[in-house]
């Protein structure tokens, strides 16, 4: 749904929740402390918005620490939902509602409440000892510096603590079940059902039906307090209307539950088992977690001791006949390099998922960047060539997980795909597809000697791709390695017009990837601007391009999915464009791959503040190409601290 | 393996048409005869076999073997193997190793491999120098030790392979040396062993660091300065030849075991402690008995199988299938789903 190509009706800003009963799109921001169970409002949140029709696109934003002290400004764990009765691509610049739990939720997101946005705030926990710790100098709720939003603060935490009274918990306890009291009358605002959320509770506490009761007279207790407190005061019922969409099942994911979903599916059509080798690490260590449960699908996970074992596991399956997937963050692929070089040597399938972070080295573990595109397209030793492809949406990485190991295997060759920390972490609505759509790619193994009387391990065929042999079967023993290889025989050969004759072969193989042609997301093939995105930028560039289209300007969208090899067609494409500008989370890497590639003047627009870009930013950049101001294009954007997340504000 | 299938084979049938590119004289050369005498010995079928190996002299040893072989990268051979032993446990897997590459840059992979317990017999080869970069100190080096990155003699300690090994888990752990005509004879006991077998190999580095071992490798004196051990067997060495028969008694008041002289065949008397193969703690003296004190103790130290990792990842992939149908379209649809209903025209 939000990975369509759409052209969005505009959007809600300047709308104000409080006034306006029927907004196409809300987004609302639940914050709190680590433990306050935000991620987990949110989520629900988020099931009930889906089961409601809307579209919807996530936002998950913690700390990098477990469980930071409590109600401290870095201890905050905010969770952002953008829904609405229309194409929803991002997961909103500004909220227009703030669920703030306790003081330091308050400071650290408020600046990025819209103006006149509504803040629900709860009064319990805005106490001298939480003012301090945010470094409020006087109680915000109380001395007007909250003027220009409505406010809506009431005592949350002894609202709670009377409604799961009856369970007979104590106060620690009792309190516990604040965010579902919350999340009951976030359900009341937006007129939700409460009914699979009261299943959810059941499920979840099954062995504590104590528990489930107390939390869902929590919810339910929020639930009625919107419903019949009768407010005067800005809290009122809001309806967004469900979003038209193509009929079917959907349901939500997250990129690291579809990445997951995708390889046991390019797995099946393959007909290979999968052998998955994992280390953990933040955000890549969902994919591990996912396929671990995932046994009865012919998947074996492997807990390596390093992510260099890892990696060389899913070799060593692969070698030996399934197919081998390896997947980490940033810091872990830099350690995988080397074994990549032994899958292209040796030119066995094997899938790489490398879900970006911010870096250089331990960098943000738990914020987005797309800084991995050299690591991934250049960065090892020798000349090794790998294809690449980049996910730009959670829906997305189905698809590309599947496009990954179908390259694998059809080519003999490890594939990296690309994602990154926001698309890992984000849920969005996907309609669910029937795995009869997809065209299998069987993999065939060498049963016999393909030279008449002799082995010829590396012969190639017509793409380029040499057999892949399984040991056990009789008759083809032969060696392999990570040391040059005569063409066709495999023995160690370091003889000059041999290495010359494989670098080539390697290079041939992978460049002559069968791609899609490339096409154009919004817009036209060619004009004044092209807008040239991968990975986690499509929502907000293919907002901002919708949005500057309807104001009259020629600018269109493309997303690359495939990165190496790229699209046969790209060059054209792109020098029918007056100008090319290339928003990216790095300081403009897929901007250098494009210029060495076509000799196009392809302009940055990097960002890499760890978080993702907003609307208006990317807005701005289109603008600047018709202000008539020349020599003002791309460049870098500025640094925005209300933005979810902050990490100034959050490490003040 | 499942039901391993006996195959007649010779020899010659375990040579490849490459050429052996050791040097001249180097130990490795001894190696590779004893696996190629061993093969046939325990009907090893060579579309069944794999050599995996790292990086270094040693792990050019696949290229010579007539069965399947990956010559991988620099100590990452224990990963790889474990890998391709998940994906078909019916594989039998050799690796091959080295000091540099099995205790250095692969110290980890082999300390996990062990701890696993993965079924494989693991050759290191020990030469206690780097030989393939020509010569430095490794981390089996005595102290000491000239080499061009240590030109003063390096100082750091040594690792002691064995006690490595036990350290880590490992339930099989023997020691042979390459011109060993017991060698076959220790192989053919790891490859009995279901599980990690861990075999040190002296091997003679003939360039960098030539007859190294010969303190209880060469063959004068061998009798003294060689205790083979032999399950169920005292602990014996030496002949009148060489000055008395002597054997290994516990000495719990010392390092807990003392050479002792044997009068007249009564080892009994003398209290020489009689080789258990599963008892876990003498293995742990015996792989740090001090040579020069002490004989050096050859053969099977340690042999006390517990289930393999292999065996356990596939058992565990059972008992989660059991019962469950792997329905793709299921596991698409799994979880709060809902139905968009009606003839809206598709959004794009």
């Amino acid at each position: 749904m939000a990975s369509q190509a759409a052209e969005a009706r505009p959007d809600a800003s300047g709308q104000n929740i409080s006034q306006d009963s029927a907004p196409d799109a809300v987004t609302v921001r639940f914050a709190g402390d680590s433990g306050d169970g935000m991620q987990l409002t949110g989520g629900q949140f988020t099931l009930s918005t889906a089961l409601a029709g809307n579209d919807l696109a996530t936002f998950p934003d913690f700390p990098a620490e477990i469980r930071a002290p409590q109600g401290t400004l870095f201890g905050v764990s905010a969770f952002q939902i953008n829904f609405g009765s229309r194409r929803i691509n991002t997961a909103g610049d500004a909220p227009d509602v703030l669920v703030a739990m306790n003081p330091a939720a308050l400071k650290v997101n408020l600046d990025a409440l819209k103006p006149g946005g509504l803040i629900i705030a709860d009064t319990g926990e805005f106490t001298k000892r939480n003012l301090d710790k945010a470094k409020y100098d006087s109680n915000p709720l109380e001395d007007g510096s909250l003027a220009k939003w409505d406010l809506l603060a009431f005592d949350i935490s002894e609202l709670t603590v009377e409604a799961v009274k009856p369970f007979g918990l104590g106060r620690k306890d009792a309190l516990r079940s604040k965010n579902m009291w919350t999340l009951g009358l976030a359900l009341w605002m937006f007129d939700r059902p409460r009914e699979p959320i009261h299943q959810w509770l059941k499920e979840k506490f099954r062995s504590k039906p104590d528990i489930a009761e107390a939390n869902i007279a929590a919810l339910d207790a929020g639930h009625a307090y919107g419903e019949t407190a009768e407010l005067a005061g800005p809290l009122k019922q809001v309806h967004v209307p469900p979003v038209e969409s193509a009929p079917g099942l959907y349901k939500t994911v997250t990129g690291a539950e579809s990445i997951s979903l995708g390889l046991v599916a390019g797995a099946q059509l393959a007909e290979l088992p999968m052998f998955f080798g994992g280390y953990p690490i933040t955000p890549a260590s969902a994919i591990l977690h996912h396929l671990s449960r995932l046994k009865e699908f012919g998947v074996t996970t492997f807990q390596a001791e390093d992510e260099i074992a890892a990696i060389c596991a899913a070799i060593g399956a692969s070698y030996a006949g399934q197919l081998g997937v390896t997947s980490s963050s940033g810091p872990g692929i830099a350690l995988k390099t080397e074994a990549m070089g032994l899958a292209i040597m040796t030119e066995l399938p094997l899938v790489i998922v490398n879900s970006q972070r911010g870096g250089p080295s331990t960098g943000l573990p738990t914020k987005t960047e797309q800084s991995d595109l050299y690591q991934a397209v250049y960065g090892r030793n020798g000349d090794a060539p790998m294809p690449v492809i980049a996910a730009r949406s959670p829906s997305d990485a189905f698809e590309c997980a599947i496009e990954a190991c179908r390259i694998a295997v059809q080519y003999m060759t490890p594939v990296m795909l690309l994602t990154d920390g926001y698309i890992a972490n984000a849920a969005e609505p996907w309609k669910v597809p029937d795995p009869a759509e997809f065209e299998p790619f069987p993999a065939t193994f060498l049963q016999e000697k393909n030279a008449g009387e002799e082995l010829l391990p590396y012969a190639r065929d017509e793409n380029g791709k040499r057999p892949w042999i399984k040991p056990g079967t009789p008759g083809l023993m032969h060696r392999i390695g990570g040391i040059e290889k005569a063409q066709g025989t495999g023995h160690i050969d370091y003889s000059p017009a041999n290495h010359q004759a494989m670098t080539d072969a390697r290079a041939e193989k992978i460049s002559g990837v069968t791609v899609p042609d490339q096409e154009v997301a919004l817009g036209s093939t060619s004009g004044k601007l092209a807008v040239v995105g991968w990975g986690s930028t499509f929502g907000p560039i293919h907002q901002a391009v919708g949005r500057a289209r309807r104001a009259g300007m020629d600018v269109s969208h493309i997303h690359v999915r495939h990165i190496w090899p790229l699209p046969a067609n790209l060059g054209d494409l792109l020098r029918s464009y007056d100008n090319v500008l290339v928003p990216e989370m790095n300081t403009g890497q897929f901007k250098t791959v494009l210029r060495d590639q076509y000799l196009v003047d392809a302009r940055p627009l990097t960002k890499t503040s760890g978080q993702p870009f907003s609307i208006t930013e990317l807005e701005a950049a289109i603008g600047k190409y018709s202000d008539g101001i020349d020599g003002n294009e791309g460049g870098e954007v500025p640094v925005n601290d209300t933005q979810l997340p902050s990490p100034e504000a959050m490490n003040p | 393996m499942n039901a391993p299938v006996k195959i007649e084979t010779t020899l010659k049938d375990w040579e490849t048409d490459q050429e052996v590119r050791w040097c001249p004289g180097c130990g490795d050369y001894a190696i590779l005869k004893a696996v190629q005498r061993t093969l046939p010995q325990i009907g090893a079928d060579p579309a069944n076999t794999v050599f995996i190996s790292g990086i270094g002299c040693s792990s050019r040893f696949p290229y010579y073997i007539e069965s399947y072989g990956f010559h991988t990268i620099h100590g990452r051979a224990p990963a790889v193997a474990t890998g391709a032993k998940l994906a078909n446990p019916d594989l039998d897997v050799w690796l091959v190793t080295g000091d540099g590459d099995g205790l250095s840059i692969g110290g980890n992979h082999m300390m996990h491999v062990l701890r696993r317990n993965v079924d494989m017999q693991i050759m290191l080869f020990n030469n206690e120098i780097y030989g393939l970069t020509k010569g430095q100190a490794s981390p089996t080096s005595r102290e000491g030790t000239r080499s061009p990155s240590s030109p003063l003699g390096s100082v750091d300690h040594p690792a002691n392979p064995c006690a490595f090994a036990l350290g880590s888990g490992a339930r099989f752990v023997a020691r042979g040396f390459d011109v060993s005509k017991k060698l076959p004879d220790v192989l053919v006991a790891a490859h009995a062993h279901k599980g990690a077998a861990f075999i040190e190999i002296f091997q003679n580095c003939i360039v960098y660091n030539k007859d190294v071992f010969d303190d209880f490798a060469a063959p004068k004196g061998a009798e003294e300065r060689q205790l083979w051990l032999e399950n169920g067997e005292p602990m014996l060495f030496g002949s009148e030849k060489t000055g008395g028969v002597k054997g290994l008694a516990l000495d719990a008041a010392g390092p807990g075991l003392k050479v002792v002289t044997v009068e007249d065949d009564d080892w009994q008397a003398a209290g020489v402690v009689v080789h258990d193969v599963t008892n876990r703690i003498i293995a742990h003296m015996l792989a740090e008995l001090p040579f020069g004190p002490f004989p050096m103790p050859l053969g099977v130290l340690y042999d006390d199988p517990r289930p393999t990792f292999e065996a356990a990842v596939a058992e565990e992939r059972r008992r989660a299938s059991e019962g469950k149908v792997a329905s793709l379209a299921k596991l698409l649809a799994k979880g709060q789903t809902w139905t968009v209903d009606g003839t809206a025209a598709d959004p794009i």
